[in-house]
């Protein structure tokens, strides 16, 4: 996959013909004519539209922050969904009538290209199922003669970014498989506040400065092309500029991931207004390279989900909170280094490196650096410090220290030693401040008991997501 | 005109599963049953309702979001398919409510002056939210009372747990008085969850009931520290620890319901029935009545 990817400019693998960002609302679609920023969307909407039409694309992808969904993603699979829709604010403003056409074949194929990739989600098909919003107005705006058959996704409450990277990755996934190319379309909001009274329609204006600021950051970035620092942008501008809701500022991962990551395309800001006080903009992202060159991005480009999302299952060791896996985020393991002298068990956690868990020099033992890991299935009892992202997590730092007091002890029992017999530890944290008093009393309980020299060290980080490590010297 | 009152009260959470367990004729799909401890509780809050006199069923549900004002379902009559977005493959169930919108539009006008946004909503090809229909059900299968059906303000995502209960104390305050001079005896619905995490995954038989639990410890902790304060009547420290229970439980009373049905009540210090309690997959709920009728001058 990695091969395919086009780094420098415009790819020729990927099938994405143009991505767009609508806005949610459905002021441009029932009553452009009530305020002149409404009829600019509105017209920004009918500029996109000619292009998709002019664009040759087979189908229309949208995916939507306004169809929340809980278990996974839902992908609609209706092949003629038909309703009336009514704004659960601005009810007032009309009904949408709806009847579209989707490409039933597509969703089904996108659901199960994302089960191959580890993501859960599941296609919906049901006479009355509620269109969102958001996808409403813009199939409405973007495709009114249904010319381009579409698909919709929801947007997953629980999804972080590893899971929304892989959901694109699979949609690309099923669009090379088939040959189709596609425009795809984020509905979402810039900045989410609205007023929480009712304006006159004249009135109309970003809510604040600050979101407006910010509105128009975000859109220089996306009018220069940098669709994958905006996606990287994402946990912070969802700070600084919108409510929190449920469904974040994520739209932009998708929407980077089914463009190849790229900072380089060719951007354009067709509208940008306020709506009820939100940001509404719609934007043109053309993968034609902007002949600015690409940039670096430095977060993990995920191939596959492995997040836990096997809640019901949760009963087995692997699987409770309390002793998560890591071997998804942690490095590759070896087999413990052989050798003359080497003292390696089973019954301690493989090394991350070519080393043995212990040498024997005359009658003393040095043992290699370690950790709470648990041999087998490489689980850390109290919690990884940081998730797959590197997103940090609560752990228990006793729980912790107590694991690698007890791999301390296997590998001294392997080699005929013990824990009276220990000389010196030292000890790495990688968080003094908040682990220093939890290790210590550990230590107090166990191996401080049998009076070993100590030395305790702060250090930046280890190469597991672990939060302490012992380095131990011991009699055989 | 004789003067209204609150003759209960009622925390009645809105799960599709327990509807979609019971396999009613007005809705499509079939199941083998399943989450009867709730469903029993149900059965012992309609009994319960039965014995009490009362002409309209006034609910809050957290699935009618309106993020400008506080807005009141102001047509007398709704009908419809309600699919559940969340769940389509538990929950199709055609409705048919009648609405009192005398006192809806009562309601409405009291609390625009105590200075609250609020609207009503008359376009008739509006659907009615699946809370409001899974609560209405569970609790009057029939639908033979009219509802007044109110919606959930986010103000607790636009600014804090504070200020939701500020607002929600002060929209109880005029639900109560618009009420008691409307003449009329009234049920009034919290329709929510207590602790809400989910699962993210479903098992392939939704109502396989070896697979339901609470998604966390902590949440059972949160959840029975709550109905311990429903049962002995110190409905007050719901109010005090709301903030922290919302967070920490990412509780659904974040959509004010629980705080404007206490208000409504003004906020009681008799202990509640709890009817039940059980998870759906995995989020605590809880059928719980304040039987006003028993401790207030009705
Ligand atoms: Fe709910």
């Amino acid at each position: 996959m990695a091969l395919l990817r086009s780094r420098g400019g415009l790819s020729l693998t990927n099938p994405v013909l143009a991505s767009y960002v609508v806005p949610v609302h459905p002021h441009p679609l029932l009553v452009p004519e009530q305020n002149e920023g409404w009829q600019r969307l509105r017209d920004a909407f009918d500029e996109a539209r000619q292009q998709i039409s002019d664009s040759g694309a087979d189908l229309i992808i949208i995916y939507s922050t306004t169809w929340p969904s809980i278990i996974g993603h839902q992908i609609q699979a209706d092949p003629n969904p038909t309703w009336t829709l009514v704004d659960q604010d601005f009810h007032d403003l009309g009904s949408m009538d709806y009847s579209f056409r989707i490409d039933a074949e597509f969703a089904e194929a996108w659901n199960k290209a994302n089960h191959a990739r580890g993501l859960q989600s599941r296609t919906v098909a049901y006479n009355g199922f509620p269109i969102d919003v958001g996808s409403v107005v813009a199939l409405k705006l973007l495709n009114p003669d249904n010319a381009i058959p579409a698909v919709i996704v929801s947007s997953n409450v629980y999804a972080n970014r590893a899971e929304t990277t892989v959901l694109a990755k699979s949609c690309l996934d099923v669009l090379k498989s088939t040959g189709k190319k596609a425009v795809a379309v984020t509905a979402m909001s810039m900045s989410n506040r609205m007023f929480t009274e009712f304006i006159d329609a004249a009135d109309d204006k970003i809510h604040s400065l600050k979101d407006d600021e910010w509105n128009r950051k975000v859109l220089e970035f996306l009018e220069e092309g940098r669709l994958e620092d905006v996606a990287q942008l994402s946990r912070t501008i969802h700070q600084q500029i919108r409510v929190q809701k449920v469904v974040t500022f994520k739209p932009m991962w998708w929407l980077s991931a089914m463009n190849d990551n790229r900072n380089d395309l060719t951007g354009r800001v067709l509208a940008y207004e306020a709506l009820h006080g939100a940001g509404g903009a719609v934007v043109h992202l053309d993968p034609a390279s902007n002949g600015m060159g690409d940039k670096e991005y430095d977060e993990d480009d995920v191939e596959v989900y492995h997040g836990e999302r096997n809640v019901l299952d949760a009963e087995g060791s692997e699987n409770t909170p309390e002793t998560k896996h890591v071997d998804d985020n942690g490095p590759a393991l070896w087999d413990p280094a052989e050798g003359k002298d080497a003292v390696n068990t089973d019954s301690a956690p493989k090394p991350v490196g070519l080393y043995p868990h212990a040498r024997r020099v005359g009658d003393l033992l040095y043992l290699s650096g370690v950790g709470p890991r648990q041999p087998g299935t490489n689980a850390i009892p109290g919690g990884p410090i940081r998730d797959a992202n590197g997103e940090p997590l609560e752990y228990d730092i006793k729980a912790q220290t107590r694991a690698v007091v007890e791999n301390i002890a296997r590998i001294l029992e392997e080699a005929g030693s013990s824990m009276e017999k220990v000389v010196d530890v030292t000890s790495f944290l990688v968080d003094m401040d908040r682990d220093f008093a939890g290790y210590n009393e550990v230590w107090a309980e166990t191996l401080g008991h049998y009076g070993p020299t100590r030395t305790t060290l702060a250090i930046r980080a280890l190469p597991t997501p672990i939060a302490v490590e012992m380095k131990v010297i011991a009699k055989i | 005109m004789a003067k209204g009152s609150i003759v209960a009260g009622c925390l009645a959470p809105h799960p599709p599963h327990l509807v979609y367990a019971e396999n009613p004729p007005q809705n499509e799909p079939t199941s083998e049953g399943g989450w009867e401890q709730l469903r029993w509780g149900y059965e012992r809050l309609r009994e319960s309702l039965s014995k009490i006199d009362h002409d309209v069923l006034v609910i809050l549900s957290p699935h009618w979001q309106t993020y400008v004002g506080t807005h009141f379902l102001g047509l007398p009559h709704f009908e419809g398919l309600s699919v559940d977005p969340i769940f389509p493959n538990l929950f199709r169930y055609s409705y048919n409510l009648d609405i009192d919108v005398e006192l809806s539009k009562a309601i409405h006008d009291k609390a625009a002056d105590a200075g609250l946004a609020v609207k009503m909503m008359e376009n008739p090809d509006f659907r009615v939210d699946y809370g409001t229909i899974t609560t209405g059900h569970m609790v009057n299968p029939a639908f033979d009372k009219p509802l007044v059906v109110i919606s959930s303000n986010r103000s607790r995502h636009y600014y804090s747990v504070e200020v939701m209960q500020e607002m929600m104390m002060e929209l109880g305050r005029v639900t109560r008085d618009a009420i008691l001079e409307s003449g009329k005896k009234a049920v009034v619905l919290a329709s929510n969850s207590l602790s809400h995490r989910h699962f993210t995954t479903e098992s392939d038989v939704p109502e396989d009931m070896s697979k339901e639990h609470i998604t966390s410890h902590a949440m059972h902790l949160w959840d029975m520290r709550i109905i311990d304060y429903m049962r002995t009547g110190q409905a007050q420290r719901i109010i005090d620890e709301m903030p922290e229970f919302t967070e920490q439980a990412i509780a659904e009373s974040d959509g004010g319901g629980l705080t404007w049905l206490l208000s409504t009540l003004t906020v009681p210090t008799y202990p509640a029935i709890l009817h039940g309690y059980g998870t759906i997959i995995g989020t605590g709920n809880a059928i719980v009545e304040w039987p006003c009728y028993a401790h207030e001058e009705v």
